[in-house]
């Protein structure tokens, strides 16, 4: 039987893995090594400013191993979502990184780099053309978001990947790209079913997460015509219902999972337990799309962040805090005035740790029981001048502003550091979801081949 | 009468992707989770009183492969935007901790 093999490092790039392990799935055997490179979960910032969530060093310690081992045995490896955002400056730095290894290593292949940064001017053709779709309960595209964007990135699907191995890389380096397909990618090429070779992917994208206990390690997979076998390296098990319940893991549904020309369907797998650590799923179906589409990713500047951090013990404040908040807003409106500054100018949030500071609105437990409480207070301004100005006004009213009832005359806060006050960078929006009807899927991912 | 918190096993929240919320509770036997889902109290309507969205807005799924219910609603804000307490939305299900079933 046709049967195919991967190893997925770990979770994300960088996350670190068991060198032990990873020997132990070439052991095995391997016919692909690969990692997924990114998400979305640490928030906008990191696809708007172009920087990546996880050290250089610990992802060149990753990259290192699996350049290496790839090397030596003559297998691909590949990786998507380069750098964490996956745009192109993600790209090029886990590319440069690639040519350091490399030359460090005296290492010789053929390297692709798959691009998913997108040009404004095409998506704006194609506003225009009426050839985008919002997706969920977002706006209709148009050009003026196009436009304010920071970055914008596709999400590449298998095809690119395919013919970047097809035309002899045996390094793959993407961009943004859908987490799974790399992984279906290399099965597809090795003549499986898309249906196992997108399960496979499912699986391999977040490395070990399949398996218990949880902790970085490597997967690997088996794809077979009839299915697919998870068994995790290291002292771990694929069991039939830790290998179910990772279909719940961040999917709106465990079932139907969408991916760019398809939906992923798992509603009548079957799950086997082959020994202690392995297990087979079956039944998995893959249904294609009608038309084939490209979801976007972006990231629009809203500002510059200031933060100070504060905490206060006074239980006559704490007695009636939305009314103490409403009084510092309107004195730090005032003062703000003064200089000159709008209120479209910033945007103050003030974080109460102790009530409603991890679920704000949808806190259902509104009495107050702690003695004391924390604040971040948190100042958004159109420029970083801005918001130093008033999150150091913003400060002062926390820690001066009278209340009824004030017995702490000298000051309402409690501030642990100097200086109070911080600044945290730019500041970014997701700003789209929504698919592109491309002409084909390769128009948007342009592959550039070099020799190393 | 027992919580959720008192006979599931996992009972968790987490994106899905930056514009949603997708919330969790798992059982460890088949039998508890049929007598569960026999109750009706884990439907779209429960999850949009304690979540304060329309029930239109939950996407509920009864996933009797893993033994898991789940529930797919909007996030406060999205991930990352100004207002936002939680990006990577692993602490919203507090609410489901002390949710009654009648088994």
């Amino acid at each position: 039987m046709r049967q195919f093999r991967m190893v997925s490092t770990s979770g994300i790039l960088g996350y670190g893995y068991p060198e032990a392990s990873l020997n132990a799935a070439l052991e095995r055997g391997v016919d692909m090594i690969g990692c997924d490179g990114g998400s979305s979960d640490p928030g906008p910032y990191y696809l708007g400013s172009g920087t990546s969530f996880v050290s250089q060093r610990s992802m060149r310690r990753d990259l290192r191993l699996m350049l290496i081992a790839a090397i030596k045995h003559k297998v691909p490896m590949v990786i998507g979502t380069a750098g964490g955002a996956g745009g192109e400056p993600h790209l090029q730095m886990v590319a440069q990184m690639v040519r350091d290894i490399a030359r460090q290593e005296n290492l010789h292949f053929k390297l692709a780099l798959i691009h998913a940064e997108q040009d404004k001017a095409l998506l704006k053709r194609r506003v225009q053309q009426g050839r985008t779709r919002p997706l969920g309960r977002m706006a209709a595209l148009d050009e003026a978001t196009v436009d304010r964007a920071r970055r914008i990135v596709g999400m590449c699907g298998p095809e690119p990947y395919m013919r970047a191995l097809d035309q002899g890389a045996q390094v793959v380096i993407g961009g943004r790209t859908s987490d799974p397909a790399p992984f279906a990618a290399s099965a597809m090429r090795a003549q499986l079913p898309p249906a196992q070779g997108w399960y496979a992917g499912k699986m391999l994208e977040c490395g070990a997460a399949p398996a218990l206990p949880k902790g970085p390690d490597c997967l690997h997979v088996i794809v077979r015509e009839d299915g697919v076998i998870c068994e995790p390296m290291g002292d771990r098990a694929c069991t039939p219902m830790s290998v179910a319940n990772h279909s719940l893991h961040e999917n709106a549904s465990p079932i139907h999972h969408v991916e760019p020309g398809g939906m992923l369907d798992t509603s009548a797998c079957r799950f086997e337990a082959l020994s202690p650590k392995a297990t087979l799923v079956t039944g998995m179906q893959w249904h294609p799309a009608e038309q084939y589409t490209v979801k976007l990713e972006a990231a629009e500047l809203l500002g510059h962040r200031a933060i100070s951090i504060c905490g206060t013990r006074d239980p006559v404040l704490i007695g009636q805090l939305d009314h103490f908040l409403g009084l510092v807003r309107e004195l730090l409106r005032g003062k703000v005035a003064d200089l000159d500054i709008t209120p479209d100018d910033y945007h103050l949030t003030i974080h109460s740790y102790g009530r409603d500071g991890v679920m704000a609105g949808r806190e259902p437990v509104r009495e107050i029981s702690s003695h004391e409480l924390g604040f971040v207070v948190d100042v958004v301004g159109k420029s970083a001048d801005i918001a130093t100005t008033v999150i150091a006004l913003a400060r002062t009213s926390m820690l001066h502003c009278d209340f009824p009832g004030r017995l702490c005359k000298e000051g309402n806060m409690a501030f642990p550091f100097s200086p109070s006050d911080l600044t945290a960078g730019e500041v970014y929006r997701f700003s789209m979801s929504h698919v592109v009807v491309p002409d084909d899927p390769y128009e948007m991912f342009p592959i550039e081949h070099e020799t190393i | 009468m027992p919580r959720i918190r008192d006979i599931a096993k996992v009972c968790k929240s987490k994106n899905a992707g930056p514009f949603d919320l997708t919330l969790d509770i798992v059982f460890d036997k088949l039998d508890l989770f049929q007598r569960v889902r026999a109750t009706g109290v884990l439907c779209p309507a429960l999850f949009a009183r304690l979540y304060n969205v329309p029930a239109e807005h939950v996407l509920f799924t009864e996933y009797e492969a893993g033994l898991a219910f789940k529930a797919t609603l909007p996030r406060l804000v999205p991930a990352g935007d100004i207002g936002d307490t939680d990006m990577y939305g692993a602490q919203q299900h507090a609410p489901m901790l002390d949710v009654e079933i009648p088994i």
